[in-house]
């Protein structure tokens, strides 16, 4: 991702750095003594479009059906994440040139045949931002930092106000018209308690989904991109990995064989509120020249 | 890389004109959510807010220019209209029932959780303002309502900017320098408009005039958010937005004018107020639908972060 031009800087992203030199998301929350940063990487290169992730997650978060829709226009049927939907496989069916199976990666790799056609597969989810939007705009405290890093919506809290599912740059967030509160991915907050795996990354059968510490993760993708590079697929690039980028760098983040935009992500999502200070700068001042208007308005007494 | 997908808005959308022309997405689908707020509550909560709190400020304004009858209408005005707005406002929750979950925390980096606080000290003062000046009774608790609910009516007014550009939606955020303004200009109008339906226009001067500054700023914000945002304020120019926004900008200009010219003339100057009130709700509507519409299309969202990206590009490579 590139760096985000808009705001002068992480307007609220003031706290302790972790390895990499980005922020601390528990520590700048307050957790004195926290595990380290928990995250998804979700290398889409070796994905098959199992949807057995969205299964399982469903599964265990016990997350209503929402819908038995055919969309018409690939074999994803899930369509976008939401309230009901935690993780969500993207297909794409795009023209490529052919590609001899001798350059691909061992195993996986995009799977292209002598058709001139190639399928991308990708399992999207909550980015667990490290600085979250949605968790910022929420007015009831309702959406907190959990010890990992994470962000989670508790539920018991949660008025249904909205803000969050028009804060989040992924439209990841989305509120339940059956309970009236906004819900999405916990990475499995209850499982990682007790030193489980989150139930989509459990249930992938390729590795795919790759769950660990997020200093481990960024590691190991890092390596994963030489390797893909060097065997020829020079497309490989991570997305979200980088806290230099517009959201500090993602809890869960992605290897993508092309643009961000074709797998329906954001090419350069902003934090909403690195530019807070500005828009309330702006809204005082329109307050005051409100203010001004009306003490004009009523500055020249009855004659 | 050869591949590209789908040109997403042409086959989506095709009538709207979105920049870039070309872009790719995910089948045409959203990035973004779009918002779940619902019109008519989540408009009409931000037209009956800044009504109410530019009336609390007119009151004040009426007050001190000798107008006691202005400043009782523009009271209770403020009184029914925030009223109205709370309503609006815990009507659209999706749990109404913890609206007051809003004030278990404060956080100045959630407008919401700011304007909540805001109208908790707002609305017990304009109630109070407006029920001294009715009923005539504890007029010093009055004074001190009226005082207190002049100076939070501003912002009561101007937050409501803050909420909408502290989005991810695409027309609000990209609009957060001139929609204050606007928004407080709608306020002044719709509460100087409505001094002018209330009161006869010889014992109404403040309210014109709040009315006349108000609309000269809500015309002079809105070229202002059109110019500055180029190609991507064409949610505000085209489709349902564009007709509410066109309509009030219409109406605004007549309003200004009858106001303007009116003169004495009882009928004109209603005539003119009604049309400045209806002119703000319409802009507040205007607004919220332009930010819907820039949220369901793909390429409000991709088109100027993939511009960004372009120009962070070339200054890396010169």
């Amino acid at each position: 991702m590139a760096h985000a031009a808009s705001g002068p800087g992480p307007a609220f992203a003031t706290g302790p750095a972790d390895a990499a030199g980005g922020l601390d998301p528990a520590a700048s929350s307050g957790y004195a003594d926290h595990p380290p940063r928990m995250g998804f990487f979700t290398d889409t290169s070796v994905c098959i479009g199992c949807k057995a992730c969205e299964v399982a997650c469903k599964e265990w978060n016990a997350v209503p059906a929402d819908g038995l829709d055919l969309t018409g226009m690939s074999y994803d049927n899930t369509g976008a994440l939401g309230a009901s939907t935690w993780r969500h496989v993207a297909f794409i069916e795009q023209p490529a040139p052919a590609v001899p199976d001798s350059v691909l990666p061992d195993p996986g790799g995009p799977i292209a045949g002598g058709d001139g056609v190639r399928w991308l597969m990708s399992s999207d989810v909550c980015k667990h931002c490290t600085e979250a939007a949605c968790l910022d705009v929420c007015p009831t405290g309702a959406l907190l930092r959990t010890e990992f890093g994470t962000v989670v919506v508790q539920d018991d809290v949660c008025n249904g106000c909205g803000y969050c599912v028009s804060a989040c740059p992924f439209g990841v967030i989305g509120r339940r018209e059956s309970d009236g509160g906004a819900h999405k991915c916990t990475l499995c907050y209850d499982r990682l308690g007790d030193g489980l795996t989150p139930a989509c990354a459990k249930a992938c059968p390729t590795e795919s989904i790759q769950f660990g510490p997020l200093d481990e993760l960024r590691e190991r993708a890092a390596g994963r991109v030489t390797e893909l590079h060097e065997a020829g697929v020079s497309d490989a690039r991570l997305y979200g990995a980088d806290p230099a980028d517009g959201i500090g760098g993602a809890g869960a983040f992605f290897l993508l064989l092309d643009e961000p935009e074709v797998y329906g992500l954001p090419p350069d999502p902003v934090v909403t509120t690195r530019d807070l200070p500005r828009i309330w700068r702006h809204a005082a001042t329109a307050a005051a020249s409100l203010a001004v208007a009306a003490i004009l308005s009523g500055a020249w007494r009855r004659p | 890389m050869t591949a590209r997908t789908r040109r997403g808005g042409r086959e989506a959308r095709e009538a709207s004109m979105v920049p870039p022309a070309e872009f790719q997405s995910y089948y045409g689908r959203p990035v973004l959510k779009e918002p779940v707020w619902a019109a008519p509550d989540v408009p009409g909560y931000l037209f009956f807010g800044g009504l109410a709190g530019a009336s609390s400020a007119l009151a004040a304004a009426a007050g001190f220019a000798g107008r006691p009858e202005l400043a009782r209408a523009a009271k209770t005005a403020a009184a029914g209209a925030i009223s109205l707005s709370a309503v609006a406002l815990v009507r659209d929750l999706g749990r109404p029932a913890r609206f007051l979950n809003m004030l278990r925390v404060f956080k100045p980096t959630s407008p919401m959780s700011v304007g909540s606080w805001l109208l908790a000290a707002y609305g017990p003062a304009a109630g109070a303002a407006a029920a001294s000046a009715v009923t005539g009774r504890l007029p010093r608790i009055g004074r001190a309502a009226t005082a207190t609910a002049a100076a939070l009516g501003p912002a009561v007014a101007a937050y409501t900017a803050a909420l909408l550009s502290d989005t991810a939606v695409p027309a609000w955020h990209e609009a957060h320098r001139e929609l204050p303004y606007l928004f407080v200009g709608s306020a002044a109008t719709a509460a100087g408009g409505l001094g002018l339906v209330l009161v006869p226009p010889e014992r109404a001067e403040p309210a014109r005039r709040l009315a006349l500054l108000g609309a000269a700023g809500e015309l002079l914000a809105k070229s202002l958010l059109i110019r500055r945002l180029g190609p991507a304020a064409r949610p505000y120019q085209s489709g349902r937005a564009g007709d509410l926004m066109q309509a009030g900008e219409v109406l605004t200009a007549s309003g200004l004018a009858a106001a303007a010219l009116g003169g004495r003339s009882r009928v004109l100057a209603m005539a003119a107020g009604t049309m400045l009130v209806t002119a703000s709700a319409l802009t507040r509507f205007g607004v919220f639908h332009a930010g819907r519409e820039s949220a369901r299309d793909p390429g409000y969202t991709i088109g100027p972060q993939r511009d960004r990206i372009r120009q962070q590009q070339g200054r890396d490579t010169p």
